[in-house]
This record gives C-alpha cells, sequence and structure tokens, in this order.
C-alpha cells in the first residue's frame, strides 16, 4: 500500500534544485510529484518519482543526504470537498498528518495525494474502511 | 604484549629513580652545553647540583616554542653538527618553524620507543604497515618508520596524499596496520566507500595507530566501525622527540607515557603551577636521555590530564588522557576561551553527526559572532523539517552549554567542508584585529 519518496536535504542556496533534477534526468528518473518544504536556512526536497530506489542510491552517490520515507497516496473525487473529506476522516479518527502535497498525474477515478500521517498502515485501513480509494506504490510510479 | 618488559613494566619506586638519575645528567648537560639553558638558569638563580630530587624539577625554568625559535636553527643543540644524524623540523606557520635534531643515539631511543608504541597498539612483526603519515620534515613518517623497521614489521612508506592509490595499495598489498591522522583515516573510509571498497570484505586492516592531531572517543567509534580496526592513540610532538612519547594499550584508557624517557608535568597553564593528579592542565615534558636537543620542562600547549593508576595492562608508566585542546588553537570569542574540540565533542556526544564541522567567527557590529557549520549526513537526516530545526536547536543548546556563550548551527549538505588529508582545519576566523 505504501508508496515510498525520497527526501533531499538541501541548503537555500542557489542551484541546488536544479542539481538534484538534473541528475534524475542524467540517470532517466522521472518525476511524478514535488514539494519543498523549506526555512530560512535549509529545505527538504520531497520526490516521488517513478524508479524511487535508483533515485536514492544516484543522490546519495552524488553526496546528498538523502531518505526513503512511507507515505500514502490517496484518491479523492476530483470537485470541491474532496480533499476536505479524506482530511475530516482523518481527523475525526486521530490520524495527525506530517504533511500533504498533490501528485500531478491523475487517478483512474480522481485527484491524487500524496499524505505522509502517522500510524500509516491504520490510517490506511481506517480510510479504506470508510470508503476512501489508497493508490499503491507500484501503480503510483508508472501514473 | 610488550617491546621491552622490564622498562614498560618498571616498578614506579624504580622507575622514579631512574629518573631522577637521568634527570640530573640532562640538567648537567643542557646547562653546561646549551648556552640558553645557563643563562635562564643562572636568571633564575639555579645551578645542576641543586637538582636533588624529583620535586626539585620545578625550580627549573619552562622552555617555550618561542625559546627555540629564538634560537633558530641550531642554537638549542648540546652538542656540535658533527654529532647530528638527522634533523627535523616543525611547519613554521606562525613565525620561524622550530629545528630539532637527533644524535644516533637519539635516533635509537625513538626507535625504541616506536616499537614499543606499535606493539602497545597491536602490532607484531608479522604485520604490514601502512604508514600514510607524511615523510619529511615532519617527525610523523619516519618516526613510525623506524620503529616499524625495529620491530621486524613490514612497512609501506606511502605517506600521505593520493587516496585512490593508498586504498589500492592496502587492498593489493594486504595492509594490516594503518597509521595516519585520525581525519585521514575517515578519510579513507570515504573514499574507500566511493570506490566500492569493503573495508570488511577487501581489506585486512586489523588496527590503525593515530596521532598528530586531537581526536575524540566518538571519533574513534567511528573510524573502528568504518574501517572494522581497533584504533589506537599515539602522542608526540618534535620538540620533544617525535612520536611514540605515550601511546595507549589495548586496553584503550589513557596513553602510557614513556616514563623512562620523559618527566611529564601537568600544569596551570594561567600560573605555571602544578595541578594535582587527574586534573586537566598543560602538559609539559623533560627529555631524559636526549643527546642532541636536551628539552627542559617544554610547554607543549596541549591540554590533558595525567593518573598514575595501574593499568590491567601491566606497564607501570603514567597515562594521559586524550590531549582534549590546544591552548594555542585556543579561540577567544567574547572573552571566552573556546578550544575547537569542545565542539567536537559536544558534536560527537550528540551522537548523530559525522565530524564534519567547521567554525566561523565574525565580528557583527563589535560583537564576535560564533557559527558552526555542521554537515547533515544522510544517518541523522530526518525528513521533517520540525525534527531538522530541533537537531540544529539541540546542538546550538549543547554546545552553549559546553562554551557558555552563544552561537549560531548552520545544517549545510555533507561534502560543504573541505576535507584535509592532513590536520583537519577547523576554524575560520574573519575577525580583523
Ligand atoms: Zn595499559
Amino acid at each position: 500500500m505504501k508508496v515510498n519518496q525520497i527526501s533531499v536535504f538541501l541548503e537555500n542556496k542557489s542551484g541546488r534544485l536544479a542539481a538534484v533534477t538534473r541528475i534524475l534526468a542524467e540517470n532517466n528518473i522521472n518525476i511524478r510529484a514535488l514539494s519543498i518544504a523549506d526555512t530560512s536556512d535549509f529545505g527538504i526536497l520531497r520526490l516521488i518519482v517513478d524508479k524511487p530506489d535508483t533515485a536514492f542510491e544516484v543522490l546519495k552517490k552524488e553526496g546528498f543526504s538523502v531518505s526513503l520515507t512511507e507515505v500514502i497516496g490517496v484518491e479523492m473525487p476530483d470537485r470541491p470537498g474532496g480533499l476536505a473529506g479524506v482530511l475530516d476522516i482523518l481527523e475525526k479518527n486521530n490520524f495527525n498528518i506530517e504533511y500533504l502535497y498533490a501528485f500531478i498525474g491523475r487517478g483512474d477515478n480522481g485527484a491524487l495525494v500524496i499524505v505522509r500521517v502517522e500510524r500509516l498502515e491504520e490510517a490506511v485501513r481506517c480510510l479504506e474502511e470508510n470508503g476512501v480509494k489508497v493508490v499503491t506504490g507500484d501503480r503510483l510510479y508508472q501514473l | 604484549m610488550y617491546w621491552n618488559q622490564k622498562y614498560e613494566c618498571l616498578p614506579r619506586e624504580e622507575l622514579k629513580q631512574l629518573q631522577l638519575e637521568r634527570l640530573k645528567i640532562t640538567v648537567e648537560r643542557a646547562f653546561y652545553n646549551v648556552p640558553h639553558y645557563r643563562s635562564v638558569m643562572q636568571a633564575a638563580g639555579i645551578e645542576p647540583d641543586d637538582i636533588k630530587s624529583l620535586d626539585d624539577i620545578r625550580k627549573l625554568p619552562f622552555t617555550t616554542k618561542e625559546d627555540l625559535r629564538n634560537n633558530y636553527p641550531y642554537g638549542m643543540f648540546a652538542v656540535p653538527l658533527s654529532e647530528i644524524v638527522r634533523i627535523h623540523s616543525s611547519s613554521g606557520t606562525t613565525g620561524k618553524p622550530t629545528v630539532v635534531g637527533y644524535t644516533r643515539n637519539d635516533i635509537n631511543v625513538w626507535a625504541e620507543l616506536m616499537a614499543r608504541a606499535l606493539v602497545s597498539g597491536g602490532a607484531t612483526r608479522k604485520d604490514v604497515i601502512h604508514n600514510a603519515y607524511g615523510y619529511g620534515l615532519f617527525t610523523g613518517g619516519l618516526g613510525v618508520h623506524y620503529g616499524a623497521e625495529r620491530l621486524g614489521a613490514s612497512v609501506i612508506p606511502i605517506s600521505g596524499g593520493n587516496t585512490k592509490r593508498q586504498v589500492m595499495i592496502m587492498r593489493d598489498y594486504g595492509s594490516t596496520i594503518l597509521t595516519c591522522t585520525p581525519s585521514y583515516a575517515l578519510y579513507i573510509a570515504e573514499v574507500m566507500e566511493e570506490m566500492g571498497v569493503d573495508p570488511k570484505k577487501d581489506i585486512k586492516l586489523r588496527y590503525g595507530i593515530f596521532g598528530a592531531e586531537p581526536w575524540s572517543e566518538n571519533m574513534r567509534q567511528e573510524i573502528e566501525n568504518k574501517l572494522d580496526i581497533t584504533a589506537i592513540d599515539i602522542y608526540g610532538l618534535s620538540e620533544v622527540i617525535g612520536p611514540g612519547v605515550a601511546v595507549e594499550c589495548l586496553y584503550k584508557n589513557g596513553l602510557h607515557i614513556a616514563e623512562d624517557h620523559f618527566i611529564v608535568e601537568v600544569i596551570d597553564p594561567e600560573t605555571g603551577e602544578p595541578l594535582p593528579e587527574g586534573e586537566k592542565g598543560e602538559l609539559v615534558f623533560t627529555s631524559l636521555t636526549k643527546e642532541g636537543l636536551p628539552i627542559i620542562r617544554y610547554r607543549t600547549r596541549d591540554i590533558a590530564s595525567i593518573t598514575t593508576e595501574p593499568c590491567p595492562c601491566g606497564r607501570t608508566h603514567a597515562r594521559m588522557s586524550r590531549v582534549s585542546g590546544r591552548t594555542d588553537d585556543m579561540l577567544i570569542i567574547r572573552g571566552v576561551n573556546v578550544f575547537p574540540s569542545q565542539i567536537e565533542n559536544v558534536l560527537l556526544e550528540i551522537g548523530y553527526t559525522e565530524p564534519h564541522y567547521l567554525l566561523v567567527v565574525d565580528r557583527e557590529n563589535n560583537l564576535d559572532v560564533l557559527t558552526v557549520w555542521v554537515e547533515v549526513s544522510s544517518k541523522l537526516f530526518a525528513d521533517e523539517v520540525r525534527k531538522l530545526e530541533q537537531l540544529g536547536r539541540k546542538i546550538q543548546e549543547e554546545i552553549e552549554s559546553a562554551l557558555g556563550i552563544s552561537v549560531r548551527v548552520k545544517l549545510v549538505e555533507p561534502k560543504t567542508i573541505e576535507r584535509s588529508e592532513g590536520k583537519a582545519k577547523r576554524v575560520i576566523d574573519n575577525r580583523k584585529f
């Protein structure tokens, strides 16, 4: 069920994001979703790519601090209130959301959002019990 | 295992007797053969005959690096140049270099001390010693080399630099003992990783004997884990003889000082007064057998403590703690003494960080500002901003509590901080005085 996300530590200085994307391009790795969390000093680049293991290895080899983080991909109706419905379910069941961001492609039946949540497996079960579709990693990397 | 059991395990009472006899000879030799010693002793109202007990050593004036520089190049030698068979010298980054000379007997003693040190650190004559200390005027390379030959081990005189070639030779020649600076050992480990060489499978190293710069217990663990070896600390300085003045035994709990050849004291660097056993202060050495350059109460500027508690290895010689700082590496920031090693210790005790850090000192609005750059390793990197900020804050708080001054912490990407192949450069001081 889980999706492997690549996280990269970046200093806040010019050219670092470009360096990462160039390395991925050179290794024929396709970025499927991306978000940057930053502070005044540093940032964390989060990526969903088609080949997460390869991406992890090449970035590490190039000297970046990289980690693999498990996240989930949630499909939701592409209409107003679609996201709110999903968030409501998680909140009512006391799942803390660390962060979320949108996926570039579309799922079979709606928009996709990447969610990092505590107690990942329980959260997946809870969402599914409430009729929310959770997309597997293998499916997501190829969308 | 000992190289010279009789002297390494000499009962302390006999050792003291031997020290006193040798001290008297040394003081006499210095007084009659080195004008500098004669004049400072006369100025202090001391004659060689006044040395009647070991405690009388305190009557003798200290010798400093400045004294060696003032007598540059050969003024401190106690024998004519015809008796000198080797000359070494320290780098002169802050003035004239200091020059040291060895008689044939001095070279013999030094080789003996280095053979002891290598054996104390696990070496046998069957070992292949990969000596990556620099060869040349620096005492590290030749010091280890002569000791390794005295021991009968096979020494590879590779010296420093060209790290990929070092790794290749280490693998192909089956090196079993590595001797270099601890920061270079870590650099070699990094290069091995980059080259895809696995220290556990491809390399036969068993022991490493590392010195010539201060390091920490955590750095030891990191070296031991990365290279899959036992890492031993060795100490020495050219003014005293070179490497081999002190070395750890395999109990790794302090460095045994070769007390049959040197007297060690620990003093308060401010007052010059001796400190009680166990307290940290500046190490001061007096040579007992050196002919070329007898050295009396030499102020090393290295900070450490001493214990004479018995060691399970059976050696009776006193042990010094790791050198925890240098009085002359000391930075004065807002009036507070700061040693880079204090910051290193904090970072390593936090346990998350690779020991790659840089101290940057600036002056902003007439106020000193210390910024500590710390590389965020993959191991320590967390995917959440909150956790990284917590890490930064934790580092900051721990450093502040260790130093007693406020600092800034900047988390930087791996390999941002320049790696050294010799002594690590840990400080950039941008202040203009
Ligand atoms: Zn011992």
